[in-house]
């Protein structure tokens, strides 16, 4: 599989190309803005009907993931659901999916701007969780040091010899560490915005996520 | 012959004019429930559209609606408006003329809909959205006539198609409808004829005088045309000469950066300062009236432009066209040069300027073509799909219908006269649940069937498909103006547009052409590129996503004609002996055979393969022959297309070509290679947006829910991943194929040879293969390439930068390659 080693306020993590990140001493595997049911909400809010497959397409990638990582503990690092009337419409198919993955594993639900309550999925629903010297939240918040987050759907734009490259990727300074959204229908902020600018400090780098993820500085 | 009414021959009199021939044929034909006139620019082809109108609307009309006038332009409705109230008024006719555009206001439109004018002047689109009201029935109620201008214009897109959707529903509201076509000289009259029919009506043509032969020649420099680009240059001096001599000259180029390039080149030789402007479709609106006002006011003596001239107001000033680089299509040459009419029944005048060596034949066979009235085309293909599925919707956002009436309603359009009732349903079916195979919206399906009729479930949705109404879609595109000077926004002189993936190559301080200007990039300031104008001697050209014309069959095969002669009096000197020389060394392409030149060059093994099939073509052709060539391990590395040649370079030479033209394998090649191609994920977002897959994007939500919205990519690959016969896809496949791809052209130049294939073998590269190496828009052999890439760019960035201790650094990757 393939992986960017890093240390982030001294723990050792991988970044993974797919976009999650696994901290292997905890075994433990974060993925951030999972957004399931998107098209059932985008049916019931705009009367857009979108090809109704990215439950599907981001289940698959979330287990060939777990798989890979043989994770013990999963964070889901909160928009796991685009909302919770989503969340509450999956195909019964997609829960004993969803469901099978959990068992067996320490499974924690970060609370999100879009599913700010529980479902009857199991695992833990809690605002934000610490374990070590991390703490994960979905949210950046200000003046704040070892936090990973998600929220705002990371992706970075370089140019390669003429050719524009644009991935999802992970945003890292000595304080802070953002995810980028791992579910399928899900865009991106570019790194040049104002308010990821204004999060991270001057040191900060991306990774870039893909089939070999890599570092950059962080495009300002 | 039917008599003019007294009021109007008294008219005519009285300006001492005679009525055309065509006018009176017109006249003639007033009753026809279908008629086409071909007339060339000027020659009062617009007159001859009303005269049946302004005949019928004597006396004390009767109020309501008697005539619509659809054109492509808005500026030509409201140009029309104009031209045609002075006569009226002249004439003594008591009768209301008003256009409704996307300009006209709320308050003016909300009052047509309850008083319609007695003639309104009208965009395609315009049309359209009435129709999707309600009250339509009521509008329409009574119509005889509609005029399409410039027919042949919108024949040749899918507005064309919308078009004649909308007037299959305006019949069946108003069964006396007539209607009337006016194009410009086509190559298939007949084709244009079947566009406009309610079918199984026929379409009666009527041909006007075609006027004197255009004067037309190729543009005499001092300095021959250099061996390779597009761009013109060296005629500069040759051009301004042209411009001094004449009233007013327009200066056609093919693409938009061309277009600046020159223009910057211009005023770079303009010693005298002659008043010359630019004007093309990516500048702003403001900019583009401007040139257009000057035009009108006579104030210009030359204007250099682009396609966004082809159409439009007649400017009687306009004494000399000029066509740079080589026309590519006789038939929109033949039209261009009729833009330079300023006195009627005198022959336009027109100079093609070939911008390489190669063009100077392009440029003969055009001029050849020309003179022998041997015009060019595509043939039209069926309607897309796309479109029917917009106007399903647009059908239901005015009311509950029934499918069997729809169906029925819209084969009587041309384009979709062909369609069967199983395309029909399947297209009703994706409006109705989103067509697919995993039944997923059964809550929310957007049509649902009530007593028989198809409605819309949400009568809200009635304005969502409205707002979605029109099958031009935005490119992603960002504007370009000048930084205010005081304070912050985007309140400065708007200069155009440029595209987001070029404006995401710019960092500060990088200087660009728009519009003639060079301005430095400042920033990005919610959408907007912020500029302030800055003088540099590189500035670099902005790109333009816009088609890139492909020379046409015809044209094609006259230059095959042209290397087949013995000698070439007809040629300059120069050009003549270059053929010459290429046909001591090597051969000369034919008609019936595919020559390939193999030779080495620089460490590498090239390979050209003369396939005259046009660039798009070419161009694919290059990417499934180093797909197979990898396949063969020859380690193709790049190629190059034109539109008479692909060049190939690599390690390994080819010695047996035959088996890459297997056409059963090229069609499997195209398959998988269509799968990743951005060309499909283009034309995806297009028919997804004009079918209603997805919503158009007003620049306001672009602003704000940047991160919420993710693009139209995504739902491609998920598509061909999960549900890879869906309706859209079909769609895009179809799209594509005829589109960028042009496949059939590949197919058509294999069907040409069949297996005569001439593999000359050399120990050096051939006179006719050597411009090819200059040429710009090589493509890489993708691969892990960009990968690659990526690495060493962030290894290379990442030493740059520095970064503290703290950081890690990044791990160097080694691809084997």
């Amino acid at each position: 599989m393939n992986i960017h080693a890093f240390t982030f306020q001294d723990t050792a993590l991988h970044a993974l190309g797919s976009g999650a990140l696994f901290w292997p001493e905890q075994r433990l595997l974060v993925v951030s803005d999972l957004h399931l049911g998107k098209s059932e909400r985008m049916a019931r809010r705009s009367r857009q009907l979108l090809p109704p497959y990215e439950v599907v397409d981001t289940l698959t990638r979330l287990e060939d993931v777990l798989i890979h990582t043989d994770a013990k503990t999963v964070v889901c690092l909160g928009d796991s659901f685009d909302d919770l009337e989503a969340g509450r419409s999956l195909h019964e198919d997609h829960v004993l999916w969803l469901t099978r993955l959990m068992a067996g594993r320490e499974w924690v639900w970060i609370e999100g701007n879009h599913d700010p309550g529980p479902l009857d999925y199991g695992g833990t629903h809690l605002e934000q969780l610490k374990r070590g010297p991390l703490v994960f939240r979905h949210i950046a918040q200000p003046h704040t040091t070892a936090e990973v987050s998600g929220h705002y759907h990371p992706k970075v734009s370089m140019q390669l010899r003429g050719r524009t490259v644009t991935r999802p990727s992970f945003l890292v300074d000595a304080d802070r560490l953002i995810l980028p959204a791992f579910g399928t229908y899900t865009g991106g902020l570019r790194s040049d915005a104002g308010v990821l600018g204004a999060l991270m400090g001057r040191d900060a780098y991306a990774i870039v996520t893909g089939p070999l993820p890599c570092a950059v500085p962080m495009p300002r | 012959m039917t008599q003019l009414p007294t009021h109007i021959s008294d008219w005519f009199a009285a300006k001492g004019w005679q009525v055309h021939p065509h006018q009176q044929a017109m006249l003639d034909a007033a009753l026809a429930p279908s008629t086409l006139l071909i007339a060339p620019t000027g020659g009062g082809k617009t007159m001859a559209g009303f005269l049946p109108t302004l005949a019928d609307l004597h006396g004390n009309p009767k109020p309501g609606l008697h005539t619509l006038y659809v054109s492509p332009l808005k500026a030509l409705a409201a140009d029309i408006k104009r031209n045609l109230r002075a006569p009226v008024d002249e004439i003594g006719l008591d009768i209301r003329i008003e256009d409704r555009t996307g300009d006209t206001t709320y308050t003016q439109k909300r009052r047509q809909r309850v008083d319609p004018p007695h003639i309104l002047l009208t965009t395609p689109e315009s049309l359209a959205l009435l129709l999707t009201y309600e009250d339509a029935p009521r509008i329409f109620d009574g119509v005889q006539r509609i005029i399409v201008d410039e027919i042949h214009a919108l024949a040749e897109s899918k507005r064309g198609d919308q078009l004649m959707l909308a007037l299959s529903r305006l019949q069946s509201l108003a069964p006396d409808l007539r209607r009337v076509g006016l194009s410009a000289t086509v190559e298939d009259p007949q084709a244009i004829a079947n566009f406009l029919a309610c079918h199984p009506q026929p379409t009666q043509i009527i041909h006007a005088d075609p006027g004197p032969d255009p004067d037309i020649a190729m543009l005499e420099t001092e300095e021959p045309p250099p061996w390779s680009g597009a761009g013109g240059k060296y005629a500069i001096p040759a051009v301004l000469e042209q411009v001094r001599q004449h009233q007013t000259t327009l200066i056609f180029h093919n693409t938009r950066a061309q277009a600046e390039i020159f223009f910057h080149n211009l005023w770079l030789a303009n010693d005298d300062q002659l008043p010359i402007g630019i004007h093309h479709g990516a500048l702003a609106k403001e900019q583009r009236l401007k040139v257009e006002q000057a035009m009108v006011d006579n104030t210009l003596k030359a204007i250099v432009c682009t396609g966004s001239l082809d159409l439009g107001i007649d400017w009687g000033d306009v004494d000399l066209v000029i066509q740079i680089g080589a026309p590519k299509n006789v038939k929109r040459l033949v039209q261009r040069i009729g833009r330079a009419n300023h006195r009627y029944n005198a022959p336009s005048k027109a100079l093609l300027v070939p911008a390489n060596r190669f063009e100077i034949v392009e440029c003969k066979a055009a001029l050849d073509a020309v003179k022998a009235y041997d015009l060019d085309g595509e043939p039209r293909g069926d309607g897309p799909r796309d479109v029917l599925c917009q106007h399903i919707l647009n059908c239901a956002a005015s009311g509950p219908f029934d499918a069997g009436h729809l169906y029925g309603e819209v084969t009587t359009a041309g384009p979709y006269a062909s369609l069967t009732p199983e395309k029909f349903d399947k297209c009703l079916e994706f409006c109705a649940t989103g067509g697919y195979a995993l039944r997923a919206y059964d809550r929310y399906q957007r049509l649902l069937q009530k007593d028989g009729k198809w409605q819309l479930r949400d009568p809200r949705a009635a304005q969502q498909i409205r707002m979605n109404l029109g099958t031009i879609i935005d490119t992603e595109t960002l504007k370009v103006r000048l930084k205010a000077r005081k304070g912050p926004g985007s309140g400065g002189t708007p200069l155009g547009e440029i595209e987001e993936g070029f404006a995401a190559t710019l960092s500060q301080g990088d200087t660009f052409l728009i519009g003639g200007q060079i301005v430095k990039y400042e920033g990005l300031n919610e959408m907007t590129v912020q500029v302030t104008r800055s003088p540099s001697d590189r500035p670099r050209i902005a790109t333009f996503m816009g088609t890139k014309f492909a020379t046409s069959t015809q044209l094609s095969d006259r230059i095959l004609r042209i290397l087949q002669q013995d000698t070439w009096p007809d040629l300059p000197g120069h050009t003549a002996e270059w053929l010459q020389l290429q046909r001591e060394r090597s051969q000369l392409p034919e008609p019936g055979r595919l020559l390939i030149e193999s030779f080495p060059r620089d460490g590498r093994a090239n390979t050209v393969i003369y396939g005259f099939a046009g660039r798009n073509a070419m161009q694919t052709l290059g990417l499934l022959m180093t797909q197979r060539m990898e396949e063969q391990g020859l380690d193709p590395l790049g190629f190059l297309a034109t539109d008479y040649a692909t060049l190939i370079w690599g390690l390994e030479p080819l010695k047996d070509p035959e088996p890459l033209f297997d056409l059963h394998n090229l069609r499997e090649g195209l398959e998988t290679w269509l799968a990743g191609n951005a060309v499909m994920k283009r034309t995806f977002r297009n028919s997804a947006i004009t079918g209603g897959l997805i919503d158009k994007m007003t620049r306001g939500a672009k602003k704000s829910g940047r991160q919420a919205t993710f693009s139209s990519d995504i739902l491609y690959d998920t598509l061909r991943k999960y549900d890879p016969d869906h309706l859209m896809l079909d769609i895009t496949r179809e799209e594509a194929m005829k589109g960028l791809i042009d496949f059939g052209r590949v197919e058509e130049m294999i069907a040409r040879t069949q297996g005569r294939i001439d593999l000359v073998q050399l120990d050096r590269v051939t006179p006719l293969a050597a411009p090819l190496f200059l040429e710009v828009g090589r493509v890489p052999v993708k691969g892990l390439a960009e990968e690659r890439l990526l690495a060493e760019e962030a290894a290379r960035l990442m030493d740059d930068a520095a970064l503290p201790e703290s950081v890690a650094k990044p791990k160097r990757w080694s691809v084997p390659y």
